[in-house]
């Protein structure tokens, strides 16, 4: 197995640390529009970089492919290229593939840049069939029982693993991405030479080695149309420059661009190893990304509740709250203590149709929110956003803690919306007891 | 010195001592360099900056008595380590307002963002809409100088954290009716200075080493030639403000953490 | 038969100083000191010394000076004097010999050889005086995951114990200690919102009404287990084995037996109080499932259920049957655990050290990918707020602290506990001795020991950049060893100072 964390973390440090400035803008009526403003908005914030990394995502660009996975891969040898292409003949259902366009980089301020292709695939019917009888792969929270030598078998009834794995095999996507994931874990970790960094549909993510407006120069985002843009300039401390340790970090249609370091990365790294996520770019992330996935994606949570697991109230405020916000809250706390991610952080999550800011709860880092019309924009400062939009209708500094989540068909949540309406009321009584008093 | 000056353009000089500059597409470096030469250059008294955008430290390098009237978004730590002039900025300011500043005065026509008024020792900030979190952390005051920050709206968390000498204002007038301010953790590890708040906060708002108390002696006096200079630069009637009640923070103790600590032999143990 | 033992303290008076107030010699427990009214002298008979240091303490004039008698034998590498007086004690008794408090052989210490770290530039340190740092911790299994339907949560939170400090007192029986002692704690974990250990000596009645603060044991003995006892606790307790005599059981001898300890442990007046080795319907891992159920039955599934045993050598792969077996909580008591008696060869030589073990542990249950299925209480010789840290970092959910607590109620670790004497009334039950030990002033030597640690566990933790104490628990990263092998490391976790 080749060790991606050796160029990711040539020095073998706990982790990669980077801080940097983030922008993301969303027309949440899914109006399309270049990546120009995005290019131009961090051009403002060049000084928080230091020109080691720049990378955006956008989504809805690729409508002609909508339905294929779009694999972006970098390549620094054409047998790495020879032996992907062979490994994806065997895996998918190859649609289209072609180079990324780009500038030259010598004339676009970025460093040498490896060969970069991309793929519109589809998971072969076959294989899917196969999985739907014996399911594989990164097992989602569901941990397989090792065998348990007269040990009674009624643990599981409390458990709700059962339901979990119900509720997860009830969807058919779920199991096209679980299989994609997986390919693209194998390529990233087993073949030299190449390294998948997008992989969403009808999305994607162009990052590299330089400052962020001259990627976005560089692989031509201003002939790209689409409804969502995330952008970052990073800033890391310890890490080589390498193309594929840029950020957005992506998932599948999940990407995230991230500010701040979070001390809590042992701990959120122990809890996702145990449910079977390797992290091999040693960044908080990565490590963000992968924590999405699982609540979101494999425990279904919505995001605002999975806003309030990596940012949570403190607990003087829960013990304020109102009984069935009061016991929503920790039951968040106390079944997902390992994905606080504390310590500074902004981030900006985005996948298809949502982007979501969110500011660490004692806010830390900086996070700037703005709306005109459909469009929201959020920023590590003001001024990029002005640059691109000088008449704002209304601009606030975030909140720690609440997320700002923006979504197609219109609508803009700011805070938190779980009790506004009826829903999560009905809570089930939980048996917490306080040795306090409580 | 003259060298320098041309790197910007000048735009115009419409009055005496009176010059106007474009900041469009100007790194900070080059904007604040010729704003300092321009301070320096006799009978310059006010400059006019337009289309800023993100610029950081302006004023920072700025002494005495020059005015700055800054159009647009200034960026990070306008006026940190100022000392002297007056900025007036029609727009919002971002993090840092005011960091560590010395003397002077800075007027935000908007709202500012995080710590703003942060170590600040001396001088005024007045901010028209609502600043951040952490504002006024760790304002000073030694002898005659006595830092003041009044924020027209609300704040978020941490206002006021381990504020050590000043005064800080919260008016609250951002606030629709009957809505509590913004902030939690108000004050926490207060030990010198004051907050005044008009407008409503739940003692669960405030940090634990804050005193509630009305305003007495000449408090009330100070509050309103506070709010008379806020009123009259965004434009407001003070006696309206003045007209409802204000809440005064104090610390309860200038050593508020003494009893955490010790370090002693058998006979200077304190025993409860 | 003369005994050859040689004294092990020598009493050092002033004559000077002393003012022949006696107090000496009616604090003495052990009977050294004695007032000779007509030479109007105070003497001392250092053989029955132990150097609890009572004496020495209380005098008001600083007449007296206990020290290490300064005889000396000639130097053997081999045998040392502890060597040479053992084998001569059992040449003189025919008996094994029995101690208290814990292992004092001096093996490696994990704790002094982890390092902490702290936070600079990348990110910011946090002040633990003027921001929220929380310390709150949730003993009990937890769910894998949440499940919401139609905007509802669905998902049975299994029982919980919160606590507002990961440091709770440990396992002390009535019997074992003074009800003086046992009142103190309960008081103190009301007060600190934590929990204290009845020990496996039943429940005294008028102590009920701690119950939210109290684990009952269930243990070999079934001293006082009756459903109330069950039911008004916060956590019951299946203890398999203790640190300081992993495998053995014990007595109390019938002479502690007194009419109130006979009432709590429901046995007759005077007899031995005998707890067996095993439990006997513990002979195997499905058994010990069995009784976790029928205790899960007998509270109503209301309960967080803990399993203890001593840190021996397979404690991970124990660990994870014991999870599997249905416990919600598992104890650790490694080899520097005290006790209230046990055999010295067994205490200083069974068993491995609570660090290791808990690295075992702790990481044995990630990769079965069940760690969350119980919280990991640790016990066994918690010195300070850094060594109950780091065990955070390991991967514990809480501490148990027992001889720490004992300090702070005024112990000195003279390890007389199964004689009964403890002139400082802790493990007296003398009433005459016992009542030295004023509940409320011990409650507030023992509340005043946890607030000093949760302070400085928050400033260690805010130096880190950490706010909550959840995300420091198993965070190896902020951990480094320094002076240890690779073998050490690697069981550890960690890497090495510099790494």
């Amino acid at each position: 197995m080749k060790e991606l964390d050796k160029i990711t973390n040539p020095f073998g440090d706990d982790k990669v640390i980077a801080n940097c400035g983030l922008f993301g803008m969303m027309s949440t009526k899914g109006r399309r529009f270049s990546g120009q403003d995005a290019i131009l908005a961090m051009a403002n914030m060049h000084d928080r970089g230091n020109g080691l990394g720049g990378g955006f995502a956008a989504y809805g660009i690729y409508p002609e492919y909508a339905d294929c996975y779009a694999l972006h891969v970098m390549y620094e040898s054409m047998t790495g290229k020879e032996q992907t292409e062979h490994f994806m003949r065997t895996t998918f259902d190859v649609v289209h593939n072609e180079e990324i366009p780009h500038r030259d980089p010598a004339n676009s301020g970025v460093a040498p840049a490896p060969i970069l292709w991309r793929y519109f695939v589809r998971v072969p019917k076959n294989v899917l069939k196969e999985i739907s009888i014996s399911r594989r792969g990164l097992d989602g929270g569901i941990k397989k029982e090792s065998p348990r030598d007269g040990i009674r078998d009624d643990i599981d009834d409390i458990d709700d693993i059962g339901r979990i794995k119900e509720a997860i095999e009830d969807n058919r996507e779920d199991i096209e991405d679980d299989y994609v994931v997986k390919q693209v874990m194998t390529i990233n970790t087993g073949i030299a030479d190449a390294y998948v960094f997008s992989s969403g549909k009808n999305m994607g993510v162009f990052k590299g080695v330089g400052y962020p407006e001259d990627i976005g120069n560089f692989f031509c985002l201003e002939e790209y149309n689409g409804y969502l843009w995330t952008a970052h300039g990073r800033f890391p401390t310890n890490t080589q420059a390498w193309w594929g340790g840029a950020h957005p970090f992506s998932l599948l249609d999940w990407t995230v661009v991230h500010n701040g370091e979070i001390s809590s990365y042992g701990t959120n790294r122990a809890f996702l190893e145990m449910h079977g996520y390797y992290c091999c770019m040693h960044t908080d992330t990565e490590v963000i990304a992968y924590a999405v996935d699982l609540l979101a994606r494999r425990h279904h949570l919505p995001m605002d509740i999975v806003a309030k697991v990596l940012a949570p109230p403190l607990w003087v405020s829960i013990d304020r709250m109102p009984e069935p916000e009061r016991r929503l809250h920790t039951a968040l706390r106390l079944t997902y203590p390992a994905l606080l991610m504390n310590g500074p952080f902004t981030i900006i999550i985005a996948r298809q149709g949502e982007m979501i800011g969110l500011r660490d709860r004692i806010q830390l880092r900086p996070l700037v929110a703005g709306i005109k019309d459909d469009m929201l924009y959020l920023s590590s400062e003001e001024a990029p956003i002005r640059v691109v939009c000088p008449d704002l209708d209304e601009t606030w500094t975030v909140k720690g803690g609440e997320p700002i989540i923006g979504r197609l068909g219109g609508r803009v949540i700011t805070g938190f919306e779980g009790f506004r309406g009826d829903s999560y009321e009905e809570l089930p009584s939980t048996a917490v007891r306080g040795a306090s008093g409580r | 010195m003259s060298a320098q000056v041309e790197v910007l353009e000048v735009l115009a000089a419409p009055g005496a001592g009176c010059v106007t500059l474009d900041a469009r597409g100007r790194s900070y470096r080059e904007l604040n360099r010729t704003l300092r030469s321009l301070a320096t250059r006799r009978g310059v008294s006010r400059i006019s900056v337009t289309n800023v955008l993100g610029q950081r430290y302006i004023g920072t390098n700025l002494r005495g008595e020059i005015e700055v009237r800054l159009y647009g978004t200034p960026g990070n730590d306008l006026g940190a380590f100022m000392d002297g002039p007056v900025i007036y900025v029609y727009g919002n300011a971002q993090d840092g307002v005011g960091n560590t500043m010395n003397s002077g005065k800075i007027v935000v026509y908007g709202n500012a963002g995080d710590i703003a008024a942060m170590s600040m020792r001396g001088g005024k900030i007045f901010v028209k809409g609502n600043v951040g979190s952490r504002s006024a952390i760790h304002m000073k005051e030694c002898g005659e100088k006595k830092p003041l920050l009044v924020v027209g709206g609300t704040a978020h968390d941490f206002f006021g954290e381990y504020m050590a000498g000043g005064t800080a204002i919260l008016l609250g007038l951002s606030l629709g009716p009957g809505e509590y301010h913004k902030a939690n953790f108000i004050g926490t590890g207060m030990h010198g200075g004051e907050i005044f708040i008009r407008g409503r906060v739940d003692p669960s708002q405030l940090g634990a080493a804050v005193k509630i108390s009305e305003p007495a002696g000449d408090d009330m006096r100070r509050i309103a030639d506070a709010v008379g200079e806020f009123a009259e630069l965004f434009g407001y009637d003070a006696g309206e403000i003045m007209h409802e009640e204000f809440l005064k923070l104090s610390p309860k103790s200038l050593r508020p953490f003494a009893e955490l600590y010790h370090a002693g032999s058998r006979d200077s143990l304190q025993l409860g | 038969m003369k005994s050859y033992l040689l004294p092990q303290f020598a009493v050092h008076r002033d004559d000077d100083r002393c003012i022949r107030c006696k107090v000496c010699v009616s604090q003495c427990s052990f009977g050294v000191h004695a007032y000779d009214d007509e030479d109007d002298e105070i003497r001392s008979n250092e053989g029955a010394c132990v150097g609890c240091q009572r004496c020495a303490t209380l005098c008001p004039t600083g007449a007296l000076v206990i020290r290490r008698h300064p005889h000396e034998f000639r130097p053997n590498a081999n045998w040392s004097e502890e060597m040479l007086l053992d084998v001569k004690r059992k040449a003189e008794t025919g008996a094994v010999t029995i101690t208290g408090m814990g292992n004092d052989k001096p093996h490696r210490v994990y704790w002094d050889h982890l390092l902490l770290n702290a936070s600079q530039v990348t990110n910011p340190s946090i002040d633990p005086l003027r921001e929220p740092m929380e310390l709150r911790t949730f003993l009990g299994r937890k769910p894998d995951g949440l499940l919401f339907k139609d905007g509802r949560l669905i998902t049975d939170i299994p029982p919980q114990v919160m606590i507002e400090t990961p440091i709770i007192f440990s396992a002390m029986s009535y019997g074992a200690i003074s009800y003086q002692a046992q009142l103190a704690f309960m008081q103190a974990a009301q007060e600190l919102g934590t929990l204290c250990n009845t020990g496996e000596g039943g429940w005294p009645m008028d102590f009920r009404r701690f119950g939210r603060n109290v684990i009952v044991q269930c243990a070999s003995g079934r001293f006082g287990v009756d459903p109330d006892y069950l039911n008004q606790a916060a956590i019951v307790e299946i203890k398999i084995g203790q640190g300081a005599k992993p495998g053995i059981g014990g007595h109390l001898p019938g002479e502690k037996v007194t009419a109130a300890v006979a009432a709590t442990r429901m046995i007759p007046e005077g007899t031995d109080a005998l707890s067996p080795a095993p439990q006997h319907d513990i002979y195997s891992i499905e058994d010990l499932s069995m009784l976790i159920y029928a205790l899960k039955e007998a509270t109503n599934y209301e309960k967080p259920i803990s399993v203890k045993i001593a840190a021996v050598h397979n404690a991970a792969a124990i660990a994870s049957g014991m999870v599997r077996a249905g416990a919600d909580i598992i104890a650790i008591d490694g080899f520097r655990g005290g006790t209230g008696a046990a055999p010295r060869v067994i205490r200083d030589n069974v068993g491995i050290p609570i660090e290791l073990a808990l690295a075992a542990i702790d990481e044995r249950l990630r990769r079965e990918g069940i760690r969350n299925r119980a919280s990991i209480l640790v016990a066994g010789g918690f010195r300070n707020s850094a060594d109950i840290i780091k065990a955070i970092a390991l991967g514990a959910d809480a501490v148990y602290i027992g001889t720490a607590a004992l300090v702070a109620m005024g112990c000195t670790l003279c390890q007389q506990c199964n004689t009964g004497k403890c002139a400082w009334g802790i493990t007296a039950q003398d009433p005459y001795i016992a009542k030295r030990l004023n509940p409320d002033i011990a409650t507030r030597r023992l509340v005043n020991l946890v607030r000093a640690w949760t302070l400085e566990i928050k400033e260690m933790l805010g130096g880190m950049g950490i706010n909550s104490i959840e995300s420091l628990r198993g965070n190896r990263l902020h951990l480094r060893g320094i002076g240890l092998q690779e073998w050490e490391l690697e069981v550890l976790g960690v890497k090495g100072a510099g790494q």
